[in-house]
């Protein structure tokens, strides 16, 4: 709802609302400079000059690749199982009743409400139960816990605003199972997903904690990033990164923030 | 004739509730048939177990000679038209109409044309390019039946389709439903719980209470004849006449039923039947009005012309009605 109050907020609460933006934005914009500085040893402000040559440096060092490849997809594979895995939790949780459904929407939920670091240490401790070396396929599945959370807290809300008898009229119509699955309630929840999976997204893509409890010898980026920093070597190619990431990042983030607040009038206009 | 739908013996409980108990009923094919109960009284699950949305704990149904149970919804050779119309909101109306010759793999042309001739047939041409969103609620309804129609279904099950639209318009759609079913030909079972609009479409009614068929018959049995209190007092008010009142009128039954309407304020005449009481209340109701005469404590509503006027509260009074308008009933 906006207000029509009025248009123009006091001054004391604008220049509030610049400082906490400057608080929290202003460290940000530093990675950005430091990325044009021309000293690699050390973060002297302000920079002696600016070059763009950390870009080509970048681009030319195979471990940034690696990172980068690595991080790309798990967070893509990690997203697809969550986008499936998280689905159908929703659709259950939303669409039928059952023994233990509280229980159920609330064990979905838990991974992202707890510390990173202890569902690190249990996945870890798991695996070597198990006996699953570390590998690709562990760190994607540390991933996968929380990432199963976003999705499903984006589905289920639409699936709750989903009408019921949407289902049975596709089915009184004619469609079995899957064409309705395919002709009405993909539809009603695609931009619920395609957020959701964003969000998982670069969840993952700059997930610090649970990988390294999961991950083997290899790293993700931000990973990298972490040990570019313990020990430095051409130190802006670092904050290079640091910039494609938050770029990478927040293009999901707000394509996200559009297609949800958009999505308010898909699935509530039957009635 | 051909039985259109068949419930022998059908039962649908609900853990201990019991929604639907021992139902029996046959709809012949062609008629319009209304289900009429208060809310909870089993009619709709009735309904529910005709389309498939539900299956019977007990009993046995049939739709045009073939069983029905295990059949899931979309085996059947038949529609609902829902109480909130259902219409898929990221669609098109056109593509809403056309969903059930889509799925059936019919087409993109053909079911375009059936879709259109289908709108048309509601009175709401042109609209196809519309979404649900951007019609009002009579037009919505219209589509909705226009959807469970293109489809040529054996049977049409109207879930309380009239229910949220206002009086004028709800008068209109009765019409049209009921001059659509005679020239299209196709079985209509219809839920309400408005009795006015039970008895002015219906060929048959079963009354629903409490999971049970009170009374099936014509409106105008139902109406004038109720087997049952309940059929008495839901269908219309009737007074009921307590045993008391009955033996004083010479009338050898538990209860009898007398319509508000057969009831004048006037004193007997060719052998009427008679009482005396008291003005307790009344109340003007437009064409008529409700006066309450107390008779020793039993309160007998009259409906009298409201060019009669009004008499005191309080007043003396002699009502008067024929004693074929008095009708006995079992107790129930």
């Amino acid at each position: 709802m906006r207000s029509e109050k009025s248009n123009s907020a006091p001054l004391g609460l604008k220049i509030a609302a610049a400082a906490g933006l400057a608080f929290m934005h202003l460290p940000i914009l530093l990675i950005f400079l430091y990325a044009f500085t021309t000293e690699e040893k050390s973060y002297q402000f302000p920079p002696p000059g600016l070059t763009t040559q950390w870009f080509a440096v970048a681009w030319n060092r195979p471990d940034v690749w690696a990172a980068l490849t690595l991080s790309v997809k798990v967070a893509s594979i990690a997203t697809a199982a969550a986008l499936v895995l998280g689905t159908l939790c929703a659709a259950a949780v939303s669409q039928t009743r059952f023994f233990g459904r509280e229980a159920v929407s609330l064990l979905v939920i838990l991974p992202i409400a707890l510390p990173g670091i202890i569902t690190g240490i249990a996945l870890r401790s798991a695996f070597s139960i198990a006996d699953i070396p570390f590998s690709f396929w562990t760190i994607m599945l540390g991933h996968a816990t929380f990432c199963i959370v976003v999705v499903y807290n984006n589905a289920v809300a639409r699936f709750r605003r989903i009408s019921g008898s949407l289902i049975e009229a596709s089915m009184d119509l004619g469609a079995d199972g899957f064409q309705t699955f395919r002709y009405v309630i993909l539809p009603n929840i695609a931009t619920a997903l395609l957020a959701g999976g964003m969000l998982a997204f670069a969840l993952s893509f700059d997930e610090v904690i649970v990988t390294t409890f999961t991950a083997g010898q290899q790293s993700t980026l931000p990973i990298w990033m972490l040990e570019e920093l313990i020990r430095p070597r051409q130190r802006p190619v670092t904050n290079v990164v640091a910039m494609v990431v938050v770029i990478v990042t927040f293009l999901p983030i707000l394509g996200a923030y559009y297609l949800t607040r958009d999505g308010d009038q898909i699935a509530g206009a039957g009635k | 004739m051909t039985t259109a739908v068949l419930f022998d013996n059908v039962s649908r409980h609900f853990g201990i509730v019991r929604a639907v108990d021992r139902v029996n009923l046959s709809i012949a094919e062609g008629e319009f048939f209304a289900m009429l109960g208060p809310s909870g009284s089993g009619k709709t699950t009735c309904l529910r177990l005709m389309a498939g949305f539900e299956q019977p704990t007990g009993g046995h149904i049939e739709i045009f000679g073939e069983t029905a149970e295990g059949v899931p919804p979309y085996r059947r050779s038949v529609n609902t038209v829902f109480q909130d119309y259902a219409l898929f909101p990221h669609l098109s109306i056109l593509d809403n109409v056309a969903y059930g010759l889509m799925v059936k793999g019919i087409g993109r042309e053909e079911r375009r044309k059936a879709a259109e001739d289908a709108l048309a047939m509601v009175k709401l041409p042109g609209y196809g390019t519309r979404r649900p969103g951007q019609l009002s609620g009579g037009q919505r309804q219209r589509v909705a039946l226009a959807r469970a129609l293109v489809n040529k279904p054996k049977v049409l099950l109207l879930d309380e389709p009239l229910g949220a639209l206002d009086l004028k318009l709800r008068e209109q759609m009765q019409e049209e439903l009921k001059s659509l079913q005679k020239s299209l030909g196709i079985t209509f079972v219809f839920v309400t719980h408005d009795q006015g609009e039970a008895l002015s479409m219906a060929d048959r009614i079963a009354v629903f209470n409490d999971g049970r068929i009170q009374q099936l018959g014509s409106p105008e049995d139902v109406y004038n004849r109720p087997k049952t209190r309940f059929v008495a007092d839901f269908v219309g008010s009737s007074n009921v006449l307590s045993a008391d009142l009955c033996r004083r009128l010479g009338l050898k039954a538990a209860f009898a039923s007398l319509r508000p309407e057969a009831v004048a304020i006037a004193p007997p005449h060719n052998g009427a039947l008679s009482l005396s009481g008291t003005v307790a209340s009344q109340s003007f109701l437009g064409a008529t009005n409700r006066i309450v005469v107390d008779v020793e404590g039993a309160r007998i509503a009259v409906a009298s012309p409201a060019t009669q006027g009004f008499p005191p509260i309080g007043s003396a009074v002699t009502i008067s009605f024929a004693a074929r308008d008095l009708y006995p009933m079992d107790d129930a």
